[in-house]
């Protein structure tokens, strides 16, 4: 095993001009453009504007989601609130207003956000792992070894983690991995295709906003569509009447009938998932609830408080998104790429990159980059072994 | 026999990596960030013990301190609902604050008490939060097999 010469980028070299090269190779070198991580991220999503933002390679029904809300307030917005307003108040809306505001707004954040995705493994991390894991059949390649396990004790609860083979890692308690977006996502909920995107541990404040704030909208609408209608049918010739006026209000009436009771179901079950911090996953596997005729199971997440349960989930701390889309890939011939001696065939040129959060919204660091990573990078020029 | 660092940049012009120990998180509080404390055999010769273990000690705490759900996580959670969280494009986090923090930790710890024992933290969140790694190096002077001398055994993490 031969020793390798090994360069380290001192950090404070970063922020001063030395007398050596700088970690990003100047123009006259290699004309090759400095890549982002997001254009070498592993997973099957789409990045728009440079990286910040990011939804799931199918698009799902988003637009159609989007031409509803918007086509059906639309019309209420120009049919129904002048009669309303100058029959009733204008308050209406102003109310209307608001909802569709926070409606588009949370959709549009769920959609986009990072729903807590977990980068893949550095290949030392996963050989690391191999090596802790005894695999005796591993010599076969047609026999795929069972799926490991690993037990950890959670509030007294035993609680098993289980090998992701496609991200290399031991999964976190209540991370799951989609394969829609093949991407292990912390505190998975379920991948939703209204708005196209996981919702996880990042983006369920915003998913349950935009369902509640979606019941209200559309109770609202029914609402003041429905007496819109009945005011009109008092002062015309009856309903018949009041809809050839008003025939927009009839399209609105229709769509708002059939998603008022699925979305005010979903705001319902979600309620209940919220107050004990539960997942859709969870709910669904039934792991907590004893199905597997253990009855000593309980949800060890759970504050075993209503409004603590609550709070953690929508007001807690929001975690950062530890994909670094905006980062940029540590060049191949920077001076501390080197290959590294762990005995890592060079199959691939899979560069697995992980790097510092903080960046959704963020305008991009300045153009030497390597910037991101304030500690010395030790990027690792090899690839997947097992 | 111990290599001895007297800087980062003594390492930077004279090491080579031998090998990497990686920290796995320590899952028995539920989901909250925090690492194990258990001290891996191959620093064994490198590093004292409560060194590393103070080390691994702050981070969990500071980690806590992020993730603490207390009045001002309650006050930030609302405001933001309140705004349609529109307020995480403008504002800095609570946590990202205190990651700033964690990075000038390991930055300082690095500088003060790793590199001159010719190691290296990375900082947890460039490895998504899973591990704290280690990376160990070696004098390239003494060529010796460097690669895993000492066979990292099962005892690290678990």
């Amino acid at each position: 095993m031969k020793n390798r010469e090994y360069q380290q980028i001192d950090p404070q070299a970063l922020a001063t001009p030395t007398p050596t090269p700088p970690p990003r190779p100047l123009p006259e070198h290699k004309t090759k453009r400095a890549r982002r991580k997001w254009e070498v991220f592993p997973g099957k999503n789409r990045f728009y504007c440079d990286g910040r933002i990011i939804v799931a390679r199918q698009s799902g029904v988003l637009p159609l989601t989007l031409g509803l809300i918007l086509l059906t307030s639309g019309l209420f917005f120009i049919f129904d609130c002048p009669f309303l307003v100058k029959h009733l108040t204008s308050c209406i809306p102003a109310i209307g207003g608001v909802l569709f505001v926070f409606v588009i707004i949370s959709l549009l954040q769920t959609s986009f956000t990072d729903p807590g995705i977990l980068p893949r493994a550095t290949p030392e991390e996963a050989a690391d792992i191999e090596k802790q894991i005894d695999n005796p059949a591993a010599s076969s390649s047609s026999y795929r070894p069972p799926p490991r396990t690993k037990e950890v004790v959670i509030n007294q609860q035993v609680v098993k983690l289980k090998y992701c083979f496609t991200c290399k890692i031991f999964r976190p308690p209540r991370t799951s991995h989609c394969s829609l977006c093949d991407n292990c996502v912390e505190r998975f909920d379920h991948h939703c295709p209204w708005v196209g995107n996981c919702v996880g541990k990042r983006n369920y404040r915003f998913f349950y906003t935009f369902i509640v704030s979606l019941s209200f909208l559309t109770a609202f609408i029914f609402g003041c569509v429905t007496t819109h209608l009945a005011l009109r049918s008092q002062e015309g010739n009856g309903l018949v009447f009041a809809l050839q006026a008003s025939p927009a209000s009839a399209l609105e009436l229709v769509v708002c009938f059939f998603s008022v009771w699925s979305i005010l179901g979903l705001s319902g079950f979600h309620t209940y998932l919220v107050a004990a911090n539960l997942t859709t996953n969870e709910d669904i596997k039934g792991s907590w609830s004893g199905k597997s005729g253990n009855e000593d199971v309980g949800n060890p997440y759970s504050y075993n408080s209503l409004i603590k349960n609550c709070c953690s989930v929508l007001c807690g701390p929001m975690p950062p998104s530890l994909i670094d889309r905006r980062g940029f890939v540590p060049s191949d011939d920077s001076v501390q790429t080197s290959p590294v001696e762990i005995e890592l065939p060079a199959a691939k040129n899979d560069i697995n990159m992980v790097g510092r959060a903080v960046t959704s919204g963020r305008p991009p660091p300045p153009p030497p980059p390597v910037v991101t990573l304030q500690q010395p990078a030790i990027s690792i020029q090899s690839h997947s072994t097992a | 026999m111990a290599t001895e660092f007297h800087n980062l940049q003594e390492l930077r012009h004279s090491a080579s990596l031998a090998t990497k120990v990686f920290i796995q998180r320590d899952y028995s509080d539920g989901t909250i960030c925090k690492f194990q404390t258990k001290f891996p055999a191959e620093l064994d010769s490198r590093i004292e013990r409560s060194l590393f273990e103070e080390t691994v000690k702050t981070l969990n705490c500071y980690y806590a301190e992020a993730e603490k759900i207390g009045g001002q996580s309650y006050l930030e959670g609302c405001l933001a609902c309140a705004t349609a969280y529109i307020i995480f494009l403008c504002m800095e986090t609570r946590y990202e604050k205190i990651l700033k923090k964690i990075s000038m930790f390991i930055q300082e710890q690095n500088e003060k008490i790793y590199a001159p024992r010719g190691l290296l933290l990375t900082d947890p969140i460039e490895r998504g939060m899973r591990v704290i790694e280690i990376s160990i190096f070696e004098d390239s002077g003494s060529t010796s097999s460097s690669s895993s001398g000492s066979s990292p055994s099962s005892s690290t993490a678990q």
